[in-house]
């Protein structure tokens, strides 16, 4: 099966990631991708203990993950992979011309960061990921969960908050 | 009867400020009083934490009560509960939890571990709904 989602989220792993995308997509596991998170078993156990025990997660750095993609990608079940920053997201796109959407799901509130939607909020080296992203043709939207409207990039980066 | 928030309730959207609402209506504003509500909205993950610790530094409470056991409040919570040994964390919060916790004399753990089996024991089909065909 493929990565269903490619998604970029503050939060990582929360209600939306596993309840909001898992049930609906039958997300057998969670490749999440963070440099800090994959050389901390206490962060690892944080975040897995939010997960029901149907759904692995696996815990990579970005050069872990790209090394690894085209197993994951083999595996049977339905995944979903998650990056904490456009930066992560953007390296993974830049080492891997499989992905070729990115849902941007999360990028909330922190000083330096202007209002684009509820959900997401971005500074300008943040804005130069995401283009960087759609210049080597990769789709990128911002869609917090699977009901909502993808807004694309193009709108995004014209709104103002709400 | 109120002595300040003993209870920090922390939920997605306005689900905290409903539930802490529904505690006020059905046994008073001193009941309420000893929670406070805390919502996840437009904060990320480190924003969460931080404003959850000041929330929980600020009313010295003891116990986060939280809704989904996999969302951003309980990971936060459980993060801060690991530096600050001796902060409790109670997922899958519903009102009769709270009202069991908001209207006890003391705020102990054992208040809270009681709280857990009213929620709990609160929750059933009480009608089936099924027809007969």
């Amino acid at each position: 099966m493929p990565i269903e989602v490619y998604r970029i989220d503050d939060r990582l792993v929360h209600g939306q990631v596993v309840v909001g995308w898992g049930q609906p997509l039958a997300l057998g596991f969670i490749v999440l991708v963070d440099d800090q998170v994959a050389e901390s078993a206490w962060e690892q156990d944080l975040y897995r203990m939010g997960v029901p025990p149907e759904m692995a997660v696996h815990f990579e750095s970005v050069a872990g993950a790209l090394s690894r993609l085209p197993a994951y990608r083999l595996l049977p079940d339905p995944g979903l992979l998650l990056a904490g920053s456009t930066a992560a997201m953007r390296a993974l796109v830049e080492g891997d011309p499989d992905i070729r959407h990115v849902n941007v799901g999360g990028l909330h509130h922190r000083a330096g960061r202007s209002p684009r939607l509820r959900f997401v909020f971005l500074d300008a080296a943040e804005e130069a990921d995401l283009r960087a992203m759609r210049a080597r043709g990769v789709e990128v939207s911002a869609q917090d969960v699977p009901g909502a409207v993808p807004v694309p990039l193009d709108d995004l980066l014209t709104r103002s908050g709400g | 009867m109120s002595d300040g928030p003993r209870a920090i309730v922390a939920a997605h959207g306005d689900l905290a400020e409903g539930l802490v609402s529904a505690v006020s209506r059905v046994a008073g504003a001193a009941a309420a009083a000893r929670l406070m509500p805390f919502s996840n909205s437009t904060l990320g993950g480190a924003e969460l934490v931080d404003a959850l610790r000041q929330a929980v530094a600020s009313t010295g409470a003891q116990v986060v009560f939280t809704d989904l056991p996999a969302g951003s409040c309980t990971i936060a919570a459980r993060r801060i509960a690991r530096e600050s040994p001796g902060l409790a964390v109670v997922c899958g919060t519903n009102l009769p939890m709270l009202l069991s916790f908001a209207m006890a004399s003391t705020g102990g753990p054992e208040t809270w571990r009681v709280a857990v089996q009213k929620g709990q024991a609160a929750m059933c089909i009480a009608e089936e709904g099924a027809r007969a065909d």
